[in-house]
């Protein structure tokens, strides 16, 4: 497929219009260098961050299903970036496909009929399959050879497995693929499909941060430098679970998204990288290997 | 409540038949949460059997489960066992419970979390 060709409708996501703003300006900038369209939806609402686990209530299903079915008059696709949003508007769209009665109540209530004829896509797989992780080696401008970097694909992406269809749900390749065409030096490490605790990260004391040092620490002792996610929250987890000690004395390991490792590859200007609020600041480690020039401020 | 209605109850919610589980313990070797558990999570499974929900609902395992969905893509008998915890969680919810009140979170918290964790938290906790 020529670039020129790659359109999409695109959902952001709440959070990467707030917390996550780097995710979204790496990704989009990076999308523009290569060819690859985004056309953010016009009607977008918030997906609900958490697929509802009770089948006798398709209320929480009303929110992702409006957006589905508004994506579906732009197109037969529809692209997202954070994980969370990916898996909720996914599976959101299984139930309309395959559940007739949860279809005619949703459909009912947002007076629609939509049936789940839309494909939700992740923008990694944009890459590996639209683009080619091939094109994307040769449109590499900056070596990464000297980044050693550890894949972190927690939950959202892989779970449950045939429904998202997304790699192989204990074995994934997709970003150590990613990370391979991007030149780095790819870490593999035990724990990159556990949880990082989520949403428990809302209860009191560091209840969540069990998991989190789990995952940072089998990185970190295979020699992991950077941490590479594509959600918010396992972001956020993951480095606040080295608030503290090791964070301090420079033995953090920084956890970014897979897109501004892309942006930083394309060469791109360090202003879309958004490298803001980390405990464990990226710009350091990037600089050290050349990643980042030194004259910045990131 | 006989512990028939009880489990025929959370089986509206999670759509989850419990009695297929035959107690191999994978869910619970594999839980990314089990050491700050009080239940493991084959033990909650197995109070939902017997129909000894009002000690399922009472233990912090059920707040504990991220939904992370390890566990049910490991089952060999194909439950779903955050659908059960999340029908535990429910069940005290629905009536009106709350588990996580928003405005006793922690100020960093509230400043630095991802929109995401604050609307997944409160759909899971409130």
């Amino acid at each position: 497929m020529r670039p020129s060709e790659m359109g999409y409708p695109y959902f952001p996501g709440c959070t990467l219009r707030a917390k996550a703003r780097g995710f979204e300006s790496s990704a989009l900038a990076s999308a523009r260098v290569l060819g690859i369209h985004l056309e953010e939806l016009p009607n977008w609402q918030c997906c609900g961050a958490t697929f509802p686990l009770q089948v006798d209530n398709s209320f929480p299903l009303v929110s992702p299903a409006r957006t589905l079915a508004s994506a579906r008059k732009m197109g037969e696709r529809l692209v997202t970036l954070c994980s969370a949003c990916y898996n909720v508007l996914k599976r959101t769209n299984h139930v309309m496909r395959t559940e007739a009665d949860r279809r005619d109540k949703v459909n009912a209530f947002i007076e629609e009929g939509y049936r789940g004829d839309l494909e939700v896509v992740h923008f990694l797989e944009v890459l590996r399959d639209d683009l080619g992780f091939d094109a994307l080696a040769r449109s590499a401008k900056v070596p990464l050879s000297g980044l050693a970097a550890a894949p972190y694909y927690g939950c959202l992406l892989l779970r449950p497995a045939d429904e998202l269809a997304f790699d192989d749900p204990e074995a994934p390749h997709i970003l150590e693929d990613f990370l391979s065409a991007l030149g780095c030096r790819v870490v593999d490490h035990p724990y990159k499909i556990e949880c990082c605790g989520s949403y428990v990260a809302l209860e009191p004391g560091e209840l969540a941060s069990g998991p989190s040092r789990m995952v940072v620490e089998s990185a970190r002792a295979r020699g992991a430098q950077v941490i590479i996610t594509s959600c918010p929250l396992c972001q956020y987890n993951l480095d606040v679970s080295q608030q503290g000690a090791c964070g301090r004395n420079g033995a953090g390991v920084p956890v970014i998204y897979f897109t501004q490792l892309l942006a930083i590859a394309l060469g791109l200007p360090e202003d879309v990288l958004g490298f803001e609020g980390h405990v464990i600041s990226p710009g350091p480690l990037l600089r050290s290997v050349g990643a980042m020039g030194s004259e910045a401020t990131a | 409540m006989v512990s028939s209605e009880n489990r025929r109850k959370l089986l509206d919610i999670s759509g989850q038949e419990v009695t297929s589980c035959y107690q191999c313990g994978k869910c619970s070797a594999g839980c990314a949460m089990a050491a700050m558990m009080d239940l493991l999570p084959h033990q909650v499974i197995r109070l939902v059997q017997l129909g000894q929900v009002e000690e399922a609902l009472a233990s912090r395992t059920i707040w504990l489960c991220a939904s992370c969905l390890a566990c049910s893509a490991r089952c060999p008998r194909g439950v779903s066992l955050p659908n059960v915890m999340e029908s535990l969680r429910v069940t005290l919810l629905r009536p009106g419970g709350r588990h996580l009140d928003p405005v006793r979170l922690p100020a960093d918290v509230l400043e630095n979390a991802p929109e995401q964790v604050l609307v997944a938290g409160l759909r899971k906790y409130t």
